[in-house]
């Protein structure tokens, strides 16, 4: 059986190619996939990521079950709407998702994290519940809509009431508020600004309707994905997955070591995995024709790698990839193209920002 | 529904070609093949003065999602490689059987051209896929 998101309906009478993503019939691209990623690079674009998976945890224990529950502490969040990036582990320390963590109060956050790993998220999420006096409720009653582009917020704000756009008021990057009938997040998967909103099922078509009125292009997941990779943010199940450390995926940034007696589950195994990391994600830059393709074989002198992510970047105007590599990796490596091997050059995974190069 | 003029004979692995009457076809990738590879980023073609027989890899389309390789339908010599394609691959995507061509084949046979589908053929092989 293939869910559809409320939007569905939107995407086909754009004539937008579907695939089917994690049991998701989702738009893969309206029309041409890089004109949507340059829309989002240099104007507006606009994501149908209604399939993510929005839990609300409440409850007097809810700050000590996201601090046993995730690899990043919530204690940092101290500020009412701020968010915070964080992987949950297993007892292996390899990582189970990535996920969002909104901060209401210490009694109330927001999770959102992603509809490929729904299904387990949900059981693990209530596995680790057990123990602590927390209420867990997955919001499937609402839609979620990225405005992403440096117009984003303007274009969007042009439909906020007056409280709205208030509340959006100087609100900085990585927030999230709920204003009205909207929760709106100073969040996104592009490198670039914009917002995240989460709204009622019901009022999703509408919106997506009125954004599209003042001109924000429609962009399928395509463009979401070349869009993230550019700016260097991971993809669960291809950067990262259960087999995988955070260390090893670029997430190290992500863990919270300090204070030393938080168990946080999969602390013990990543602490040995750091003892012992052999391994690192890094980006790799390829100026010639053809494109780096995820799978595809590394070497260096300090032995083999394997790219995770691959593609062509649209605003660069060649290929870029993630690749895990030894710790050792210098400056240049090899990668297997068409039966060749092709020099590349190797750099921090990260690419583009607001548009710009960062290389 | 995908673009398949009358006039143009088709390969099974999306080719088409158009025969120009005077011993040359030109040769080009069809709307469905173009739809399915998504927005190309990179063409390689071949070199003017080489020779190829049916069924020879003869070019290389790269789209963001996939490379894919291009057959040689008939068996002839390049005489002209669409040059745009270096710097512009997205004509391909916006118009495939015009701007969007790959190369000009001088043939030894023109039975080889007459042997290929026509456009009837060629849909009946896509409703098949």
């Amino acid at each position: 059986m293939t869910n559809k998101t409320v939007l569905h309906g939107k995407h086909l009478e754009a004539g937008a190619k579907m695939v089917d993503f994690h049991g998701w019939d989702m738009p893969i691209r309206y029309g041409s996939q890089i004109e949507e990623h340059q829309a989002v690079r240099t104007s507006a674009g606009m994501f149908d990521v209604s399939h993510m998976t929005v839990v609300d945890v409440k409850g007097e224990q809810a700050t000590a079950y996201l601090q046993r529950l995730l690899a990043n502490d919530v204690a940092k969040l101290t500020e009412k709407g701020k968010a915070l990036y964080s992987a949950m582990l297993n007892e292996q320390g390899g990582v189970i998702d990535d996920l969002i963590v909104y901060y209401f109060a210490q009694d109330d956050y927001r999770l959102v994290v992603n509809s490929a790993t729904r299904e387990k998220d949900l059981a693990w999420l209530n596995k680790i519940a057990a123990d602590f006096t927390v209420e867990l409720t997955e919001r499937d009653d609402l839609a979620m809509i990225a405005v992403q582009g440096p117009k984003a917020k303007a274009i969007a704000a042009e439909l906020f009431t007056p409280e709205q756009q208030q509340a959006v008021e100087g609100m900085k990057y990585f927030n999230g508020v709920q204003a009205g009938d909207l929760f709106i997040a100073t969040t996104g998967y592009t490198g670039e600004a914009g917002y995240e909103i989460l709204l009622a099922n019901e009022q999703a078509a509408d919106f997506w309707q009125k954004l599209l009125d003042k001109g924000v292009v429609p962009c399928g997941l395509g463009a979401r994905d070349t869009l993230r990779l550019e700016a260097g943010m991971n993809l669960y199940g291809q950067d990262m997955d259960e087999e995988t450390s955070p260390l090893t995926a670029n997430m190290g940034w992500t863990i919270a070591w300090q204070p030393e007696d938080r168990d946080f589950v999969g602390r013990k195994a990543l602490t040995q995995a750091k003892a012992e990391q052999t391994e690192k994600l890094v980006g790799l830059v390829m100026e010639e024709k053809g494109v780096l393709r995820t799978g595809s074989k590394v070497r260096c002198e300090a032995g083999e790698g394997v790219i995770t992510s691959g593609t062509f970047s649209p605003t660069l105007g060649y290929s870029i990839a993630f690749a895990r590599v030894p710790l050792a990796i210098g400056d240049s490596a090899e990668v297997e193209m068409r039966k060749k091997w092709v020099k590349v050059k190797v750099v921090k995974p990260s690419f583009v920002r607001n548009g710009q190069s960062v290389l | 529904m995908s673009n398949i003029p009358a006039e143009l004979k088709f390969t099974n692995s999306h080719e088409w070609v158009r025969n120009e009457g005077d011993g040359t076809v030109t040769v080009g990738i069809s709307d469905h093949a173009q739809d399915l590879l998504g927005d190309l980023v990179h063409v390689d073609l071949p070199d003017e003065g080489e020779g190829f027989t049916a069924g020879d890899e003869i070019a290389v389309v790269e789209s963001v999602k996939a490379a894919s390789d291009v057959y040689c339908p008939v068996a002839g010599e390049v005489i002209e490689v669409n040059e745009e394609l270096e710097d512009s691959p997205e004509l391909v995507n916006t118009d495939p059987y015009g701007d969007g061509w790959l190369f000009k084949l001088k043939i030894e046979d023109e039975g080889e051209v007459d042997s290929l589908l026509d456009a009837e053929g060629y849909e009946q092989s896509l409703d098949d896929e």
